[in-house]
């Protein structure tokens, strides 16, 4: 195989520089060691389009979510990408948290995150009825916004790979080829790749990536956050994104609205050597108990329908950080890439292959870049004569498979066959809410194996959660 | 948008709705229809290949399939029309009219004047009971491990542990063990079963797996497919003794651990729900806190056996078609029915009193399991009627019927120690 640039991993941020170069004459091919794209830590996160009011000023990390934000206005209208600009609140309810305020205000000034508002405890809590009634007063961050992680990932993928960017999932990196002080090689598990570029956006193998070509100065430490997700109709709802002012040790548990209607709680922050154990624990799920009450008192977490568990690449020494380096050409190191990292990632996409740029890359510009990208129509949104039109077109419109979020066979299809499309029962539910809903694919998911089957030409064992190994079930029972 | 007009309509063909879009026709409907998502009427018992059906109300043990289908040969007979593999999304209580999706039609706009619900329940999941752990492939509620085995001839798993002693958990514990898997251990929570007794007989004790009361599982690991469970019993406060949890090796984790009554089109529709059972407060009627709105079977709260289904559900078809008819007896009074002593629920939580004299099934659970009981129903201090019971179980269904005429006001249910 041979490509002029080959960016390792198809997280966020890859699938975002992916896009971006696809906008160039210049061959792309994005490698991943998982089944599917944003299959680690940008499919587990709080699915918050952060304005960066809270960065440290003047690094890198604050300049660039601080220009993505704005970004997505654009962005999520292109990619048919579901976003809403809910507003986050920021409540104070002691004297030592309200005195922090202005410290707060005067640093997002400093990030130029300028429309942060002062708001009265009553003003709050006529905004957040919900909110602990002690609240003193607060902030309002009105440009804060949710987003659907899986779907942002995916339409950036998509929209890379029907501009001609080349995806090569399921395909570990396990050596990367220099010769003469220039890139020459990614050995992946399917096959050697020649390449003028190698792009790493590994997130939390990064330093492994990295230490191939001897540039990991510095340790990725997996930092855990556990959430909880609760059902639609649960009793004690909130409209905003509901932080804790934070404290010098941690940035806090929130609570908020997800882009799909259901509330989420959490998250924890626990360093961990472990790169693979994204395990929820007691002790963790209890924490989140125990400090999002004090936001949100009546907070009723027996109406969760899911716990899960994603993990932070941060970076030791902190920070993010964009690598290029003068004795090895065509090599691009991106690491620290943390829990903004889903934020940031569209303004990422955009530093890279500017810096690629201006340091001699010579991509042309397409005249024929395909800027749109539609998602599948989602027939539960839609009102009642479209949804009789898409049956009378589509009669598998009208087999709702998954009864929770009433997902009909006719999206199951489309998200299975449409490009870089979904082979196992988590790549389905990441694409159309198949078995998202309150019952967790216990009705749907046994119908989703047989369709998975049906459609990709296997045997239901062969059918797998996520990636291999990940067997849904073991054979035949009896014949 | 395609339009249909019945007399009755009845959402779900399961056990609950067949009997009462029978009984509806029987009292002299004239236009009765079953809506069913499913491709088949049956329900849940499609897939409850086992017997231990049909014992009280057939005398007889039949299969699930048997079962249903004494009521579908009548559905048939009766000519009671029947809507397949369409899922309703609204109820309009109001304008009692039925909105579903249906592959053939599009969406179907279905004008009735009574309305059954018999949605039936859904299985409580891992995540419900906020087991910790990662999140592999090979957990499975014990109904959805039941459907691929059953219904679509496919393995779940070789080695097992199944948390929860429900009915359905203890019938997967014996079907896989049939079918060549190892089931581990059982594994429940509380210090007493929850499902029924002939099944732990049957299911387990039959088969020597062995059952761990007053067990949790703790903590699930596995990044792709499950690798283990650690089991830890509990102190009296259900809290895990975690210097005795044991690692137990598995490659499926099935979970039975609880129903819950799935009430989406109900809570829609704001009819008024019972915090307890999470199913519609009904009266003895089995109508709704909507008019002309019944509701039967699993989804006003759940049962242990279909026959008590059967019976309450044909209670509310042949109310549903008296209601269509206009001939429902009209309200004198309505009185509540009390929960007393060791007693969690009471359906029908109402009754209302007319001139005619009914004869109402009071079905109830028990909180805690006691020997040696007496269930009573009671006005006051006048008693209406009594039982005596060898034991009581909260997972077993209690039972006393009275008859309105001798109501004075409301009715307490109690359970008392044997004198």
């Amino acid at each position: 195989m041979k490509t002029d640039v080959v960016i390792i991993g198809a997280g966020a941020v890859g699938c975002a520089i992916a896009r971006e170069l696809s906008k160039y004459h210049v061959k792309v091919t994005v490698v991943d060691k998982n089944e599917d794209v944003g299959g680690d830590a940008s499919k587990s996160n709080s699915a918050i389009i952060h304005t960066g009011y809270d960065a440290s000023p003047g690094t890198l990390e604050s300049q660039l979510v601080v220009a993505a934000n704005p970004m997505y206005d654009e962005i999520v209208k292109d990619l048919d990408v579901p976003f809403k600009r809910i507003g986050a609140i920021l409540p104070a309810f002691t004297d030592e948290q309200f005195e922090q305020l202005p410290a707060i205000k005067e640093k997002a000034f400093k990030n130029h995150v300028y429309d942060v508002e002062y708001k009265s405890g009553a003003e709050l809590l006529e905004m957040e009825p919900n909110l602990n009634p002690e609240v003193k007063g607060g902030l309002y961050i009105p440009r804060e916004s949710i987003i659907d992680p899986f779907i942002l990932v995916q339409a950036m993928a998509e929209n890379a790979a029907a501009n001609g960017a080349e995806f090569l999932l399921g395909a570990k990196v396990t050596d990367i080829k220099t010769e003469n002080g220039k890139i020459k090689s990614v050995v992946t598990e399917k096959g050697e790749i020649e390449t003028q570029y190698v792009i790493n956006s590994a997130g939390l193998y990064c330093d492994e990536i990295a230490a191939m070509v001897g540039k990991a100065d510095y340790k990725v430490v997996a930092r855990k956050g556990q959430f909880y997700i609760l059902d639609k109709n649960t009793s004690c709802q909130v409209n905003h994104i509901v932080l804790p002012i934070p404290t010098k040790i941690t940035k806090g548990k929130l609570m908020c609205p997800t882009i799909h209607g259901n509330m989420l709680v959490g998250p924890t922050a626990e360093d961990q050597e472990s790169k693979v154990d994204k395990s929820t624990t007691a002790e963790g799920l209890l924490s989140i108990e125990k400090d999002v009450r004090n936001l949100i008192p009546n907070v009723n977490l027996r109406d969760t329908i899911t716990q899960y568990c994603g993990l932070r690449p941060n970076r030791n020494p902190e920070g993010l950080n964009f690598n290029m380096y003068d004795d090895l050409a065509g090599y691009i190191n991106l690491s620290g890439v943390r829990s903004t990292g889903l934020t940031l990632s569209v303004a990422m996409g955009k530093y890279v292959v500017q810096q690629m740029l201006m340091h001699g890359a010579g991509f042309v510009l397409k005249d024929n870049f395909i800027k749109e990208r539609k998602g599948i129509v989602k027939f539960s949104e839609q009102p009642l004569d479209v949804q009789d039109a898409l049956i009378r077109e589509n009669p598998l419109y009208g087999n709702v498979i998954c009864r929770c979020e009433t997902i009909t066979e006719a999206e199951i299809m489309q998200a299975i066959h449409r490009p870089l499309g979904a082979k196992s029962v988590d790549a389905v539910k990441r694409r159309v809410r198949a078995g998202m809903g309150r019952c967790q694919g216990g009705f749907c998911g046994p119908k989703v194996i047989e369709i998975l089957a049906r459609e990709l030409g296997c045997a239901p064992e062969e059918i797998n959660k996520h990636n291999p190994g990940s067997y849904m079930v073991t054979g035949r029972s009896r014949d | 948008m395609y339009t249909m007009e019945y007399d009755v309509v009845v959402i779900g063909g399961g056990p609950a709705g067949l009997a009462a879009a029978v009984s509806a026709k029987e009292e002299g409907a004239d236009k009765v229809l079953i809506i069913e998502r499913d491709n088949a009427l049956g329900g849940i018992l499609q897939q409850c290949i086992h017997p231990g059906f049909g014992l009280t109300r057939f005398k007889e043990e039949l299969t699930g399939p048997e079962y249903y289908s004494r009521f579908t040969k009548k559905v048939a007979e009766l000519g009671v029309d029947v809507l397949l593999n369409a899922m309703v999304l609204e109820v309009n209580d109001e304008a009692k009219q039925v909105l579903c999706t249906n592959s053939e039609y599009g969406m179907v706009c279905v004008q009735a004047k009574s309305i059954v619900l018999s949605m039936g329940c859904r299985e409580r999941t891992r995540a419900n009971i906020v087991v910790p752990g990662t999140r592999p492939a090979g957990l499975y509620t014990a109904g959805s491990a039941q459907r691929l085995v059953n219904r679509q001839n496919i393995m779940v798993g070789k080695k097992v542990v199944i948390l929860g002693s429900g009915d359905i958990g203890m019938i997967m514990a014996r079907r896989m063990t049939l079918e060549g898997a190892e089931v581990v251990m059982v594994v429940e929570l509380m210090d007493y079963l929850a499902g029924l007794t002939r099944n732990r007989v049957q299911c387990l004790d039959d088969f020597g797996i062995p059952l761990k009361l007053a067990h949790t599982i703790t903590k699930i690991e596995g990044n792709e497919r499950v690798t283990g469970v650690y089991v830890a019993p509990v102190d009296e406060n259900k809290k895990p003794i975690l210097e005795k949890e044991e690692y137990v090796p598995c490659d499926t984790v099935l979970f039975s651990v609880g129903l819950i009554p799935e009430n989406e089109l109900s809570k829609k529709a704001e009819i008024a729900i019972s915090p307890v059972t999470n199913g519609p407060v009904v009266n003895q009627q089995m109508q709704t806190s909507k008019a002309g709105i019944f509701a039967c079977g699993n989804v006003v709260h759940v049962n242990d056996l279909v026959d008590n289904v059967s019976a309450e559900s044909e209670t509310a078809g042949r109310f549903a078609a008296r209601f269509a008819m206009g001939n429902l007896p009209s309200v004198v009074k309505e009185i509540t029915c009390q929960t007393g002593r060791n007693v969690r629920y009471v359906c029908p939580q109402k009754i209302s009193l007319s001139a005619e004299n009914e004869t109402v099934n009071l079905y109830f659970r028990v909180l805690t399991p006691e020997f040696g009981a007496t269930l009573v129903a009671k006005c006051g201090d006048k008693e209406l009627t009594r039982k005596k019971e060898i034991k009581v179980n909260p997972g077993e269904m209690c039972h006393l019927t009275v008859d309105t005429k001798d109501i004075t006001g409301d009715l307490t249910v109690e359970v008392l120690k044997e004198d």
